[in-house]
């Protein structure tokens, strides 16, 4: 049984529907990349699957006893978290609070599962630092540690390297597919960056026009997989990315 | 000690004989604490003008509870104000007419109509003595009878307890909404919940200083706070402290110094703010 799978889902918003007759399905262990040119409905997809709106049509199951309270989500950053007074520490057990259900306070068992997060990241010494004095990678590990105390079956992430060097975008990608790798966690992630994407995903789910689901290989012999794939080199080679390294 | 100390502190011990002076030094710490707790919730998520637009609602319901000749206003001006409130931060996401212009509508136009109502139908001498103490707060701390000192006890407890109570899901609330949503956290419940109370501070606010400056109370505290402190924690003590403090030392320059209560305070807290945004300048370097 699969952890997601989602039967000709329409979506969209506002009784406008951007994207449909969409399937796919996600098992323990895959690594997702969702792609597509902007606009074609990324976030609104990931915005469903995290239940946050619902579908306009079809429906998404959950399987292998994942529940809703189980998905682990690193959204975008917005602007005004920038300024947000809270330590690391606050921030990451707050994505325990889905387990707290009207408890008012953490029990030991989330305190430590705080701090075992905190140290998989790399942050048991930051851990009483301010979030917003934080580097954009140090940030991104925080926001990730958050999303791990809420799951440790399925992470949903919007684009997670999105205004981060190369170096650390390097080091993101690297941390991300170990927890996929090590610790068997599945990952849904929107991506831009096709050199990722191609590198790391077990699974490629393109959208726009027109739709593809299928591994990574089935992807590259794709018509759509060719197509994105050679814009993005020629995009690369264009601009002496050190993407190409990967 | 000179003279002028001691004159000073014959005037206090003076004014401390008088039972009024006793309950409106407790009923001010008890609101300047509870008004500073969601001080950093409502600065953060960008409401802090809906503590003012709720200030002129409950302008706006008082004129009609004295047109009324209600006995006790606060029974009616509190429900009318926590209803506005949750219209306009649960309703808000909906709402055809978005955030500021929404606030501004309802604010104004509760403005207007309180003073209208004053004018045409109230039965007092001194129409502007009575705007302006509802506007300003005055002396109005001063004049709390026996029973609204006791509701305005058990309210500010009551905000209290449910913020401790909450804390943790108010902090996951502000700080990531759609993140709390979607592991689970009933978001749309707590911003309810939110809503009520901040309702229920801003018409206790009112007692102390008045429709107009009730802003200053829930804003300053907070906003003094983050510039010195840097985790969530910190911020709620600092900023419950700061309000503590600037209260009781607005009240008893009042008192000294004979004037108007609410607006002393918020001079104090204005104070307040400066030294701490120096004290932030100094650290930082």
């Amino acid at each position: 049984m699969a952890l997601i799978s989602c039967e000709n889902l329409t979506l969209g918003y506002d009784g406008k529907p951007i994207l449909q007759g969409l399937n796919f399905t996600v098992n323990a262990g895959d690594y997702l990349c969702i792609v597509g040119e902007n606009g074609s409905g990324k976030s609104t997809l990931m915005r469903t699957l995290l239940h946050l709106q619902p579908p306009m049509g079809g429906k998404i199951t959950m399987g292998d006893g994942l529940t809703q309270d189980e998905l682990g989500y690193l959204p975008q950053q917005t602007a005004w978290q920038q300024d947000f007074p809270a330590s690391v520490r606050e921030i990451v057990q707050s994505g325990c609070q889905g387990h707290c259900g009207l408890r008012p306070w953490y029990n030991k068992k989330e305190k430590a599962l705080v701090a075992a997060n905190l140290a998989k990241m790399g942050l048991t010494e930051l851990q009483n630092r301010c979030y917003r004095e934080l580097s954009g990678g140090q940030q991104q590990r925080v926001l990730l540690a958050r999303a791990l105390c809420a799951t440790q079956k399925v992470l949903l992430l919007d684009e997670p390297v999105s205004g981060l060097d190369p170096l650390v975008t390097a080091e993101m990608y690297q941390l991300i597919a170990d927890l996929n790798r090590s610790d068997g966690v599945a990952v849904i992630m929107i991506s831009h960056d096709m050199g990722a994407a191609l590198s790391y995903a077990s699974h490629i789910l393109h959208i726009g026009e027109s739709i593809f689901f299928g591994t990574l290989d089935e992807y590259r012999q794709s018509e759509q997989g060719r197509r994105f794939a050679e814009a993005d080199i020629a995009d690369i080679a264009e601009n002496g990315s050190e993407v190409t390294a990967r | 000690m000179t003279a002028v100390d001691q004159s000073v502190i014959a005037t206090l011990l003076n004014a401390w004989q008088y039972p009024f002076v006793r309950y409106a030094l407790a009923v001010g710490i008890l609101i300047a604490l509870c008004s500073s707790l969601l001080g950093v919730t409502l600065v953060l998520k960008r409401f802090s003008f809906i503590g003012d637009g709720l200030s002129h609602v409950a302008f706006g319901a008082i004129a009609i509870a004295s047109v009324l000749n209600l006995s006790n206003d606060m029974l009616f001006v509190l429900p009318a104000t926590v209803c506005c409130a949750i219209l306009l931060l649960v309703g808000g996401e909906r709402a055809k007419i978005k955030g500021d212009a929404a606030i501004a509508m309802i604010s104004v136009g509760s403005l207007a109509i309180g003073y209208l109502l004053m004018n045409m139908f109230s039965t007092s001498a001194n129409i502007s003595g009575d705007v302006c103490s509802t506007l300003f707060g005055s002396t109005a701390i001063l004049t709390l009878s026996k029973s609204e000192v006791w509701l305005c006890t058990v309210l500010s407890m009551l905000v209290v307890v449910i913020f401790v109570l909450f804390y943790h899901k108010i902090f996951a609330v502000t700080f990531d909404e759609n993140f709390a949503r979607a592991v689970g956290t009933r978001a749309g419940a707590y911003n309810l919940l939110i809503a009520v109370v901040i309702a229920v501070i801003i018409v206790l606010a009112m007692n102390l200083v008045g429709s107009l400056l009730i802003s200053a109370l829930v804003i300053f505290p907070a906003i003094s706070a983050m510039r010195v402190f840097k985790t969530f924690r910190a911020v709620t003590i600092c900023s419950a402290a700061f309000s503590v403090v600037c209260a009781v030392s607005g009240i008893l320059i009042a008192i000294l110094a004979d004037t108007p209560v609410g607006s002393t305070i918020v001079a104090v807290d204005m104070a307040g703010f400066a030294l701490f945004a120096l004290l932030g300048r100094l650290l930082a370097r």
